[in-house]
């Protein structure tokens, strides 16, 4: 079997469903793990890594977890599945830039995926939809116990698991949740939002965007230490600060709605405009407006459509995904033009946004009252930022 | 702003974190954030900030004053700790042992303490238990001479005897000053 043979169209793992999945796309939990006395891949020459696979991989292919699995050398994928593999979150992108003794081996499901020879000789990973920490941790803790059974992991008691970067030294744990939080940015709160996780020592990754705004408004929570503490209290301090988050975020958008409805139904209509319509779409600019039209899935303005659809074009419409389609390599133009046309013909008879009808249930409001002046405000703070005489 | 990592393009990429009990904060452009992979999980901000700048050739200086610390040099892996400073990697399991002096200072640092205290494998707990268990054993050994209870002893050095021989060594690193 191949790996495109084996892989679970996205359409499917889209459509698995999680607690809280309107707003956390995913939670990862992932342990770092070395064997003893004998160099990291890092220092390992590649004979040495040849042999460090030769022991890990018969160990991790015979788990009960990875019954039905997949597992592939990095030697023997091509480019384009390397890149595939990582807009898939299946492997890392260190991983993808490596070759001799470098392999992954994947679960049935695609839920636990374990690279070999990383930058430590064991990276071990579980994915859930929604907000599932605690229960990704069970899964990876529990495939973790097995195999220290039968390879002989680097552990003093003193520092706990060792690993060739001193940040994974302890648990060699790394848990993060990815959360979609257009509210927040909406609203521009997200700078503070940050400060604070920061503050109890949480990382928060908002990446090609200004200042705090995120490509597609998706930010990583993770934790950043990961020794002096137990797994316990880490996943728990995480838990507690995403499901905070979540609140913060409904509450941003319940207060945008009501203090500024046009400036939201603005955003998610051009969204709906621009995505059904376009011709020529960057990666950065698709990401975007799709984060913009989840919202407005989210707040029931597209009441005909899946709501899955978006999540899978998110992935879809990556640079692999596009070339993997049309099954050759493309340059960034040649994408941009695919992209937009893949997305004009999945959105294709996707009704406008019915907006209205929140705005019809605003004005049966007793206390609304009439809305010119009060709009003129809004479209006043909206544009004119500089102008306060 | 201009990136921090090529120093040419313009940073479109910004990331903040915790380190050092500071918040700091770094720009880049979208191709060094590209190959530094930074949007994976847990890439510390540290990766970026070691090489970055003056702090690389403070730090080799330092290493020509000290010609002593010059010489460490892993024997398992190779790593000299002229490698480690350039890298902030470990290259074996052994290293942690080697370059014990530099690791309390450097985890201290980076995390909220020095000392594991989450899970154990299963056959480590199971030698802490009896290495714990032979501390206790000890102990009331020593009372009991003191004491004069002799044959008390006798029977406490047996339970002693009988238990070391199942322990293994421990394998603290020998990091204790
Ligand atoms: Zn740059
Ligand atoms: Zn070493």
């Amino acid at each position: 079997m191949n790996l495109h043979e084996f892989l679970t169209p996205i359409q499917d793992i889209c459509r698995r469903p999680g607690p809280f999945d309107r707003i956390v796309l995913t939670s990862r939990v992932r342990l770092a793990r070395n064997l003893k006395d004998t160099p990291f891949p890092g220092r390992a020459t590649k004979q040495q890594r040849d042999e460090h696979l030769q022991i890990i991989k018969p160990v991790v292919e015979s788990l009960t977890s990875m019954k039905k699995g997949f597992s592939q050398e990095l030697n023997d994928l091509a480019d384009l599945d390397r890149q595939l593999l990582v807009e898939r979150h299946l492997i890392s992108r260190e991983l993808a830039k490596k070759k001799q003794g470098a392999a992954f081996v994947l679960s049935k499901d695609e839920t636990c995926s374990i690279m070999i020879n990383e930058e430590d000789h064991l990276r071990m990973q579980v994915i859930l939809p929604g907000l599932q920490v605690k229960e990704a941790w069970k899964a990876v803790d529990k495939i973790d116990t097995q195999l220290e059974n039968k390879l002989p992991i680097a552990f003093s008691g003193r520092y706990g698991f060792l690993t060739a970067c001193p940040t994974n030294t302890g648990t060699g744990m790394r848990v993060s949740a990815m959360l979609h939080l257009p509210g927040l940015v909406i609203a521009e709160h997200m700078q503070q939002t940050i400060t604070a996780v920061n503050k109890l020592g949480l990382a928060v990754r908002g990446l090609y965007g200004e200042g705090t705004e995120a490509l597609g408004n998706v930010f990583q929570i993770s934790n950043q230490m990961t020794l002096g503490e137990t797994e316990f209290d880490i996943i728990e301090r995480l838990n507690k600060v995403v499901v905070q988050i979540i609140e913060n975020e409904e509450n941003a958008r319940a207060k945008l709605l009501e203090s500024n409805p046009e400036m939201v139904f603005n955003n998610i209509g051009r969204a709906y405009g621009i995505l059904t319509n376009a011709h020529v779409i960057s990666s950065k600019e698709a990401k975007n407006l799709l984060s913009l039209l989840r919202l407005g899935l989210d707040l029931g303005y597209f009441p005909e459509m899946d709501p899955e659809v978006v999540d899978e074009l998110f992935i879809v419409t990556e640079p692999a995904h596009i070339q993997h389609r049309e099954c050759k390599k493309m340059s960034p133009e040649e994408r941009d033009i695919m992209r937009a046309t893949q997305l004009r013909e999945r959105l294709e008879g996707m009704q406008r946004p019915s907006m209205q009808v929140i705005a019809a249930k605003n004005d049966d409001r007793p206390d609304t009252g009439e809305s010119d002046s009060s709009e003129d405000t809004q479209s006043d703070a909206q544009d004119g930022s500089g102008q306060e005489t | 702003m201009i990136c921090n990592v090529c120093q040419n393009n313009e940073a479109t990429v910004h990331l903040t974190q915790m380190l050092e009990g500071e918040i700091k904060k770094i720009d880049m452009c979208e191709s060094c954030a590209q190959k530094q992979g930074v949007d994976e999980p847990g890439m510390p901000l540290i990766d970026l900030l070691v090489g970055l700048g003056p702090s690389s050739s403070e730090t080799s200086e330092e290493d020509e004053t000290t010609p002593s610390t010059k010489r460490l040099v892993c024997q398992v892996c190779g790593n000299s700790l002229a490698d480690f400073k350039k890298t902030g990697r470990l290259g074996c399991s052994h290293c942690y042992e080697v370059f014990a002096n530099q690791m309390d200072p450097m985890l201290r640092s980076m995390h909220k303490g020095i000392k594991h205290t989450g899970k154990a494998p299963k056959h480590f707990k199971d030698d802490r238990a009896t290495r714990d268990q032979l501390e206790k054993l000890e102990k009331k050994l020593q009372k009991a001479i003191t004491e004069e209870r002799y044959e008390d002893a006798a029977v406490l050095r047996d339970s002693i005897k009988q238990l070391s021989e199942q322990a293994t060594p421990a394998d603290e690193p020998s990091a204790h000053p």
